[in-house]
């Protein structure tokens, strides 16, 4: 088994196919994507391939250390360029052409017109432990 | 097994440990270790005192382990072998529990994990998982409130304010996971009404009735937040509403006002309109009028602006929205809606759209994308 996190960007991604913004999708529209998204959890969570799945605000900041005795320095909030994460999905699989499938149906997932967003999902491998077995 | 009878009996047991010359943190894994092994035996071996049994057993794993620390560090144990029987725990000892656990040296989050724990009788597992975290997490925020408030007299009376506030976070929690953290915050309430005559205690549980009452109605089959001018009030709970009124009522005739009986009348007169078009607005407004006197708080401002759109009409709203934060959570979706009423759908959807980006929940970002997508689905036949 390995894991590997789904990455879904609100920026910084290449565009997806079906690109229209979710406030000019029907209200019916958004509510089929919601549950998509939930029965895919659900599903993952049946197959024993579930790990986490968390989504994040769109706001934040860029923190630092500013040395001893002093507040950190904040930079935000964000310029409109920077890459942004919208969420993340961890999944524990037994091979990445798995992951790759299962990211391509998450990617499925529908919007305007109730057809497929075809959107970019970043795959990304954990590092993992070192083997007990070396030689 | 009733696990709730079992669990309501946990503050009493502690109670007695401690009173008997136990130190809280010690008497608490006590009574711990003595539940567990209650929900283990009782089943095929009911007790026939079930709270004297577990004063016996808690009693007895606190003496093996004051023993074995004994023996470890080469000293006496603090307790006695045999133990007068001492005073009967009392409701002032359960009351004691709950300042303890919401003493003002913690955090808001130890003084939640402690009451639940301590007073409501959860297992760390349970209350890890009711927040989400690991459980080694939790077991340490745990041990690390218990070591807080471990030289705190039992004694002393505290603040019930503070342990108000405990149990208001708890129950605001809301209803995910499988350990229904509302219903646990309504029981401790509850038990402290039963322990404490106050009337912002019995404000409280009425304030937490009330909402609990609309719970089934609050959202839809597919899990969707279902707003309160929609919801269906032929699935609220009259029960629970009636319980809720009758507590509230009882509390303002005290003429002890605070911000949970204040909190209760607006949940109250809500509960009373048949339907969302005959809610007294008006009299909803001087209850938030009330709110921010004695609170100043900015969330209370904002609902207020809600109110006076309804009483005085969307104008009167923005008004009243002018003089809050702007930077507030949920300012832009009441501005959107105040804009709608207005007759302005475009900034509405405008500010819709804006509100779900920086909505602080998945169900409310989803009902605020359907809110401007049902404005713009409009404005675009």
């Amino acid at each position: 088994m390995a894991k590997y996190l789904l990455l879904k960007h609100y920026r910084g991604a290449p565009a997806a196919v079906n690109d229209v913004p979710m406030d000019r999708w029907t209200p019916e529209e958004v509510t089929a994507h919601v549950r998509y998204m939930q029965d895919f959890a659900a599903r993952l969570e049946k197959t024993g391939e579930f790990v986490d799945g968390q989504a994040l605000a769109p706001e934040g900041a860029w923190v630092r250390y500013d040395g001893p005795g002093r507040p950190p320095v904040t930079d935000g909030p964000f310029a409109e360029t920077k890459d942004l994460i919208a969420g993340w999905m961890v999944i524990d699989v037994d091979s990445y052409e798995r992951a790759v499938e299962l990211a391509g149906e998450l990617s499925a997932a529908p919007g305007a017109g109730g057809k497929p967003l075809h959107e970019w999902l970043e795959v990304r491998p954990f590092l993992t432990a070192p083997p007990t077995v070396t030689e | 097994m009733d696990e709730a009878l079992l669990r309501s009996l946990t503050p009493g047991v502690l109670a007695v440990l401690v009173r008997r010359g136990a130190d809280f943190a010690a008497a608490e894994d006590a009574v711990q270790e003595a539940l567990v092994e209650a929900v283990r035996g009782w089943p095929a071996d009911p007790p026939r005192d079930a709270k004297g049994w577990l004063v016996t057993v808690a009693w007895r794993k606190f003496l093996d382990q004051a023993r074995a620390d004994a023996a470890r560090r080469r000293r006496e144990a603090a307790a006695e072998e045999e133990p007068a029987p001492g005073p009967a725990p009392s409701a002032d000892d359960t009351l004691q529990l709950y300042f303890l656990c919401a003493h003002p040296s913690l955090t808001p989050s130890s003084a939640v994990a402690l009451t639940l724990r301590a007073v409501g009788g959860l297992t760390t597992r349970q209350i890890a998982a009711a927040y989400l975290v690991p459980e080694a997490t939790m077991a340490q925020r745990i041990s690390r409130a218990k070591r807080t408030v471990s030289g705190v007299p039992f004694d002393r009376p505290g603040d019930v304010a503070t342990v108000l506030r405990v149990l208001y976070l708890v129950f605001n929690e809301g209803y995910s996971g499988d350990l229904d953290l509302a219903a646990e915050a309504i029981r401790l309430t509850r038990q402290l009404a039963a322990a404490l005559d106050h009337p912002e205690v019995a404000g409280l549980l009425a304030l937490m009735l009330l909402h609990h009452a609309r719970r089934a109605a609050r959202t839809a089959p597919d899990g969707s937040l279902v707003p309160l001018a929609a919801q269906d009030r032929g699935r609220w709970d009259t029960g629970l509403i009636a319980e809720g009124v009758a507590l509230l009522q009882a509390a303002l005739a005290r003429d002890r006002l605070g911000e949970y009986q204040t909190q209760a009348a607006i949940a109250a007169l809500h509960a009373d309109a048949p339907t969302a078009g005959e809610t007294d607005w008006v009299q909803i407004v001087e209850w938030y009028d009330e709110l921010v006197r004695l609170t100043g708080s900015p969330v209370a401002r904002l609902n207020r602006a809600v109110a006076v759109g309804e009483a005085d009409g969307p104008r009167a709203g923005l008004a009243a929205l002018a003089e809050v934060d702007p930077a507030l959570p949920r300012y832009t979706a009441v501005a959107a809606y105040l804009h709608e009423r207005d007759g302005d759908p475009a900034a509405a959807a405008r500010l819709y759209a804006e509100a779900a980006r920086t909505a602080p929940s998945l169900a409310e970002r989803a009902h605020l994308t359907r809110q401007a997508a049902r404005l713009n689905a409009r404005e675009d036949r």
